[in-house]
């Protein structure tokens, strides 16, 4: 059995039912807001937007960017991890074979943000690195649909070095 | 009819209803939006700028008005053309004819002085309705239909317990004519009192103030408008057509605000000082001032309420019409006679 418990309504007076001085109550918070705010503006908050802006969180998810090793190479090893996780299904990935190691590298790697939904996943899911929403720069509208198509070279140019050791030496 | 007389008129006419009323119209449409906006702990609008300057927002009125004159008048498709253009007219010239019987300074300083002044205002407003029924009527929208049809039902009522409202301050002042019911308050009770409209008829003011707001069809009886659920006899308007049911909306707050001005108010009266507005010179402006101060006072008192209040369901409408203000006011009336067969 399901437990109800039934709150009485208060009662509903002639002071109540009578309206006015309810209406008087309720038009003096609004007076209060109009006065403090046109003489003071200390209630307002509004931020005037392009002129003054707010600093974001320090977790906000942003336009990705792959991670650079310390020779400027893609840290990327196309293993699929990320656009395995990807819910959206948005990451594409072609994977080619690195000359100067036995590794593999992502040829092509595009993340379109028509699909994307920030949730960060492929971040949690790559095993070296590479890939991070840290950016801090919004994922901008665009005309065409082949716009939001970000590839290598867009990621890589908002990415950085990165030394992480998670997964082990490499050379 | 003399050509002085035609002339003097229509100094009148467009010192007070053109340049007084039409452009506080506009400044009202700033008004509103700026001050729901601080009540509601925003900044408002402020970026319509020309020159580099933004004056707090106040070109916006001009901005709009270049966008509702450049904007694409539509028509939908199956609607009575002549009667869609008609419209907007009808609600907005009965609006600003309202203004002719108000006495907005002493003496001469009222478009038509005429014996009926009240009685005028009440027949040239219900005219309102047939801007309402005909602008939702023509649009051959089912939206709009319904909208009219709240319109016509809610403006019918209320218009009674208008009309039975102010029963008790002719009563009292002896007269329809706004321009004797202004000198009459002139008077003083018990020798200190200014025997104001508000004084005498506390309960008539207050009912007359939700009579004439539910009539002005703005929030919280906005129920002919229902913005929310876009059930409106304007829907199908856009450009001048929807900003001239705008502007009535807004000159009808002023026109209830000058005829609660003048019947509660004192009009052009400043207490203790010319109640017989005889003076001249410097006292006239004065009292023409006063008058434009109370005005505006009430313009922003109807905001105030606007912007508290949440709208009410459409039953709680009609019988907050019929079975509240109506029994009220009748009571009102035989209150005001008993008292006045008592002490007269
Ligand atoms: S943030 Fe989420 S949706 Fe966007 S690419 Fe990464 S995993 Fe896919
Ligand atoms: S970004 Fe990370 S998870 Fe995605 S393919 Fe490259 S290495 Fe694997």
């Amino acid at each position: 059995m399901v437990k109800v418990k039934v709150v009485e309504r208060p009662p509903a007076d002639l002071v109540v039912q009578s309206w006015l001085p309810e209406l008087w109550k309720g038009m003096k918070v609004s007076g209060r807001h109009f006065f403090v705010n046109l003489l003071t503006q200390k209630g307002i908050v509004t931020s005037q937007y392009p002129e003054v802006k707010r600093a974001y969180p320090p977790r906000f998810r942003g336009k990705h960017r792959l991670m650079r090793r310390e020779d400027g190479s893609v840290r990327c090893v196309a293993c699929f991890m990320c656009s395995t996780a990807c819910p959206a299904d948005c990451i594409s990935i072609v994977a080619g074979q690195r000359d100067d190691e036995n590794e593999k590298f992502p040829v092509t790697f595009e993340v379109d943000f028509i699909k994307c939904v920030f949730c960060g996943m492929c971040e949690e899911a790559c095993p070296c690195d590479a890939i991070r929403l840290d950016s801090g720069v919004h994922r901008a509208p665009a005309y065409t649909r082949k716009e939001e198509l970000n590839g290598k070279e867009d990621l890589l140019s908002l990415g950085s070095l990165s030394v992480a050791r998670q997964g082990g030496e490499f050379k | 009819m003399t050509l002085t007389f035609v002339l003097l008129t229509l100094a009148k006419i467009l010192g007070f209803i053109l340049v007084f009323c039409v452009i506080l119209a506009a400044i009202l449409t700033w008004v509103e939006r700026k001050m729901s906006s601080i009540i509601q702990d925003r900044i408002g609008p402020n970026r319509a700028e020309i020159l580099g300057f933004r004056a707090f927002g106040l070109f916006h009125p001009i901005a709009d008005m270049i966008k509702s004159f450049t904007k694409e008048e539509f028509v939908p498709a199956g609607a009575s053309k002549t009667l869609f253009f008609l419209a907007p007219a009808f609600a907005l010239v009965p609006t600003l004819c309202a203004f002719a019987v108000v006495p907005f300074g002493p003496g001469d300083l009222v478009i038509s002085n005429l014996d009926s002044g009240m009685l005028f205002v009440f027949a040239i407003m219900g005219f309102g309705i047939y801007g309402v029924t005909l602008g939702g009527w023509a649009s051959a929208s089912n939206f709009a239909m319904l909208g009219a049809l709240r319109g016509a039902a809610q403006m019918v009522s209320y218009e009674v317990s208008m009309g039975l409202n102010v029963v008790g301050i002719f009563a009292v002042f002896g007269s329809v004519s706004l321009t004797a019911i202004v000198g009459a308050q002139g008077h003083l009770l018990w020798g200190w009192l200014p025997m104001w409209g508000i004084v005498v008829q506390p309960l008539g003011f207050v009912l007359f103030l939700v009579a004439a707001m539910a009539e002005n069809k703005r929030a919280p009886f906005d129920l002919p408008e229902g913005e929310s659920e876009i059930i409106g006899y304007f829907v199908e308007y856009s450009a001048m057509g929807f900003a001239t049911f705008m502007l009535s909306e807004f000159l009808e707050v002023i026109v209830i605000a000058c005829i609660a001005a003048t019947l509660f108010f004192g009009g052009w009266q400043i207490p203790w000082l010319d109640p017989t507005g005889t003076a001249g010179g410097w006292i006239t402006v004065a009292q023409v001032a006063f008058f434009a101060f109370k005005v505006l006072f009430l313009c922003w008192f109807q905001m105030l309420i606007r912007w508290t209040v949440p709208r009410f369901r459409y039953d709680q409408v009609m019988s907050l019409g019929w079975k509240v203000l109506l029994p009220l006011s009748l009571a009102n009336i035989l209150a005001t006679a008993v008292v006045l067969a008592l002490v007269v």
